[in-house]
């Protein structure tokens, strides 16, 4: 791989380019996929290629391929160098990247169990057993459980000498549990939907998931959501299980402090953001006193830990939000000092045939000393407790946010009571998250995240993670639409 | 290498025939049922934003699926090795997989030869060979458009080219090549204003570029400093792309035979669903919605009526949901493994006979929507969504645009919207769901229910 990184970087220089980096990525991936007893879906997966990424007159052109040959690499690297030309013709400022130290070294994900490994049987016989368990509680219309693996190695090198080798292994298993009664349609997934979420981690992941063990009372749950009241409309105090607060962060965190969104270059697909610069600048109050939210490459289990970026740029935490105050954004080389700041280190690509973008990392919230999770519903007179991710939409800015959740529990002093089914809150960002008076204890927080992230054009899909701990929110809107 | 060397792409695979040697290693190595599906995919894109070139991508890249059954017991591996030894890798892993899966009690087996016909509208030179200096040219022919409207352009330009081939062990041999081409773009003005404006097309030298630019600068000057107004009930004027957030949610919701299979799907055979203006077909042959001569399984595409005047009448089937219904598949099968199931890549929605004139000449009050943004499922079997507008959202008060207004969250049965469709257009144009090419009309729909308003 070296060789033909070398290669590329030399024939790029030579036609032309002031900087260039390469990527040689070689992925495998493994799903097994059971529904209702079926084994639906067995399949083993690779995928290689390089792609090369060239600044050429202050403008950037990237090419890729999937043939690792010499010939090739002459042909994408002159590739690349003939679109950035072609960039430059439509360019009115000239890209100009931070400085960083030479990147140099290996990163390995810590694993236990090597999840390509474990046989395939036993693999399938875990699903199978889960799968199971779901089934035999009445009432159950069809089941769905899943395994995931992907191992990914990858080298990068650039022409100020960089050179990078890394290797990630990420684990995902679930099972969803879906009851149908007319036409209503309740569903109750456990640890989230769509088998997820991942974890950076060996198959000791999923061991200890206790598929088996949790698969029964879940499909309880889903079906006794059939006969379960519509959850009420109007305002009131919530509180957020981990499972869905995870994609509360998400989409009101992560995303609006991506520094490429908020000077444009995603506005045609996925938008912009609220956050805009002048609001770093003056201290804009995000959240109450207690929200503090840092992007942590380095926080261990996370999909969205590494050694470096895909820009050379070493792992770290950004502080975003510190005592409810804006402090930092998600950045790359080019991004970072329009803001006179160095890269923060968040540019990560999908593969060898896409482009480096900035992504979370693992946008986190930090869990405070006082109150367990258990401790804020005690303490909650009259609310609802919000639990798993069902459906999730924001603008165009990141400020007017929906999202549906699996279940809700009624809260009446201090307990956890009856279901209701259907709950959807929304709001405005800011408004939402200054309206935290409580977040959870690390006693219950979890590294979550999806493996999900679209963004850009092309498609990508990004590996992120969350941890969170579970927070209670004041005077929010639920029960939305008519039902 | 000299400035002046240009190596040559590497010439297109011949994708049948290494489907064929991967069929022919798998069945060798134990496979009762081998099916190997080879694309060969040359794919560009150049992106823009703040009216300049900031992203400019190109990629090649040939792939192999291959789904080996031994009895009852499947395997599938996928790869983009595609020489003798990465050949013979995937066929091993795949037959091994298969060997050590569970049974299928249900395994319908492969599907059988079915007639194909080429489709000659599938496939464009121009596309083919488009050039990044092609798709520059166009780019500073919107960003021109913005450039004269004050305004600045972000969107994208991208152009495809696949050679395609499934086949199978029990004589299926396909071969089919596609291209695609998009242009689209969101204008973004100085106070506010946002316009969108998008075509797609087989053939990329169609795409009329300044067009394109222009469409968005107009509607980006005209929702400069936008108003607010209450949600509630209101009738719309639903624009093309919105239309197609509506079919490509009930196409994901219920508009698979595996959906109808596992009950979560709204769709019944003559169950009324929509308005008698409603008609929406899957068609692979119509050159407007991007066509396709067969599907992933190697199955000719079958044209299937979705909904009739309203009326639900089927749902599209791959090979197993078909052995499940006992039906014969429809041409609608995706790459395996597909826990998913079927899924319709070519919607239509008939046109009507209102002009886009009278869409809103003959709105008494209501708003005109561009288009949708971020829409999600809340309830899957009762078709509520939830998006936003976003980038051109318009007050009409007697059949007159007023003036622009902030953006509007929605939370939305698509079928009750559906059944509120009053009037639908007489033009459509082609546009890119989120899975393939949709023909569809306007339409002004009563009410439709807005739950909030966000800050812009």
């Amino acid at each position: 791989m070296r060789d033909l990184s070398d290669r590329s970087l030399d024939t790029a220089v030579q036609l032309g380019a002031s900087y260039a980096d390469v990527r040689v990525v070689h992925r495998r991936d493994e799903s097994i996929a059971v529904k209702s007893g079926r084994v639906e879906g067995v399949a083993a997966g690779e995928s290689e290629g390089f792609g090369v990424r060239v600044l050429v007159d202050g403008a950037w052109g990237f090419a890729s391929s999937s043939r690792l040959a010499t010939a090739e690499a002459d042909r994408v690297a002159a590739d690349a160098v003939r679109i950035a030309r072609a960039s430059a013709t439509a360019l009115r400022h000239r890209v100009r990247l931070d400085d960083r130290p030479r990147a140099h070294g290996t990163y390995e994900t810590p694993i236990e169990e090597d999840p390509f490994a474990v046989p395939l049987e036993a693999k399938i016989d875990h699903l199978l057993a889960a799968d199971e368990a779901a089934r035999t509680v009445d009432g159950v219309a069809f089941t769905e459980t899943r395994y995931d693996a992907q191992r990914e190695t990858r080298t990068f090198g650039a022409t100020d000498g960089s050179w990078t080798e890394q290797t990630f292994t990420h684990v995902g298993a679930g099972i969803e549990v879906n009851a149908i009664e007319g036409d209503d349609h309740q569903r109750r997934t456990y640890p989230d939907a769509d088998g997820g979420p991942f974890k950076a981690a060996g198959y000791e992941y999923v061991r200890g998931l206790d598929l088996v063990g949790r698969s029964g009372p879940l499909a309880e749950e889903a079906v006794a959501l059939l006969s379960a009241p519509q959850c009420p409309s109007g305002r009131f105090t919530i509180i957020l299980d981990p499972s869905q607060l995870y994609m509360q962060i998400h989409e009101s965190c992560g995303h609006p402090t991506e520094l490429d969104r908020v000077y444009g270059t995603e506005a045609s697909y996925a938008g912009t953001s609220f956050l805009t610069t002048d609001k770093l600048d003056e201290g804009f109050r995000y959240g109450s006193d207690l929200v503090d939210l840092v992007a942590d490459a380095t926080a261990p289990g996370g999909m969205g830990t590494f050694g470096w970026d895909d820009e050379g740029v070493a792992a770290q935490q950004v502080p975003l939000v510190q005592s409810g105050i804006f402090v930092g954004y998600l950045s790359s080389r080019e991004t970072a000092p329009r803001i006179g700041r160095q890269s923060g280190g968040a540019m990560r690509a999908d593969g060898w045939n896409r482009i480096p973008l900035i992504r979370m990392t693992n946008v986190n919230l930090l869990p405070k000393p006082g109150l367990s999770l258990d401790d804020i519903v005690a303490s909650t007179d009259d609310g609802l407790y919000l639990a798993s991710n069902r459906s999730w939409s924001i603008d165009d800015r990141r400020l007017n946010f929906q999202f549906a959740t699996e279940v809700a529990y009624e809260i009446k002093g201090g307990k956890k009571g009856r279901l209701f089914k259907n709950p959807t809150y929304t709001g405005i960002t800011y408004e939402f998250w200054r309206s935290l008076d409580a977040v959870g204890d690390a006693s219950s927080y979890v590294m979550l995240g999806t493996p999900n992230c679209g963004k850009g054009e092309p498609g990508q899909g990004g590996h992120v993670g969350h941890g969170c701990s579970g927070a209670r929110f004041r005077d929010v809107q639920v029960g939305v639409g008519k039902w | 290498m000299s400035q002046e060397a240009r190596p040559e792409a590497p010439s297109p695979l011949d994708t049948l025939a290494i489907a064929e040697r991967a069929v022919a290693l798998a069945e060798a190595a134990g496979g009762t049922e081998v099916e190997a599906l080879v694309s060969d995919e040359r794919a560009q894109l150049t992106r823009f934003a703040n009216s300049e070139i900031h992203q400019n991508v190109a990629e090649t890249n040939g792939s192999i699926n291959l789904r080996v059954a031994i009895g009852k017991r499947v395997g599938v591996a996928s790869s983009n090795r595609l020489d003798e030894e990465g050949l013979r890798w995937l066929a091993e892993t795949a037959t091994a997989i298969a060997r050590n899966s569970a049974e299928l009690e249900d395994w319908g087996g492969l599907p059988e030869p079915t007639p194909i016909s080429e489709i000659a509208t599938a496939w464009s030179d121009g596309t083919a060979g488009a050039t990044p200096e092609m798709r520059a040219e166009g780019v500073r022919a919107v960003i021109a458009a913005a450039d004269a409207a004050g305004v600045r352009a972000f969107g994208s330009f991208s152009t495809a080219a696949e050679h395609l081939a499934v086949a199978n062990s029990k004589g299926i041999r396909a071969m089919q090549r596609r291209t695609t081409a998009q242009l689209l773009t969101v204008h973004m003005g100085p106070d506010g204003g946002n316009g969108y404006s998008e075509q797609a097309s087989v053939d990329a030298t169609t795409i009329d570029a300044a067009a394109v630019g222009r469409d968005a600068a107009e509607k980006a000057r005209a929702s400069a400093t936008p108003q607010s107004v209450d949600p509630g009930d209101w009738t719309v004027v639903l624009e093309e792309p919105a239309v197609v957030d509506i079919l490509s949610m009930l196409a994901y919701m219920g508009f698979s035979a595996l959906a109808v299979q596992e009950e979560r799907s709204f769709a019944e055979p003559d169950k009324v669903v929509g308005s008698e203006l409603v008609t929406i077909v899957d068609d692979a042959t119509e050159p407007g919605a991007l066509p396709m001569a067969f599907d992933y399984e190697g199955v000719a595409k079958q044209r299937v009526v979705l909904i009739e005047r309203g009326v639900c009448r089927d749902v599209v089937y791959d090979a197993q949901t078909a052995a499940r219904g006992g039906v014969t598949s429809t041409g609608h099968g995706l790459p395996a493994p597909n826990s998913y199931g079927p899924f319709p890549l070519n919607m239509v929605m008939s046109a009507g006979a209102t002009s886009r004139d009278a869409l809103v000449g003959e709105m008494e009050r209501g708003l005109l929507v561009t288009r949708f943004h971020y829409t999600n499922p809340v309830h899957p079997k009762l078709a509520i969504v939830t998006g936003m507008t976003r980038d051109g959202t318009f007050l009409v008060k007697d059949g007159r645009i007023v003036g622009p207004v902030r953006n509007l969250r929605f939370t939305q049965s698509y079928l009750g919207a559906l059944a509120g469709v009053v009037a639908v257009g007489s033009e459509r144009r082609t546009l890119r769901g989120d899975f393939g090419g949709v023909l569809v009309p306007a339409v002004r729909i009563e009410g439709w229910t807005f739950t909030g308003a966000t800050e812009h």
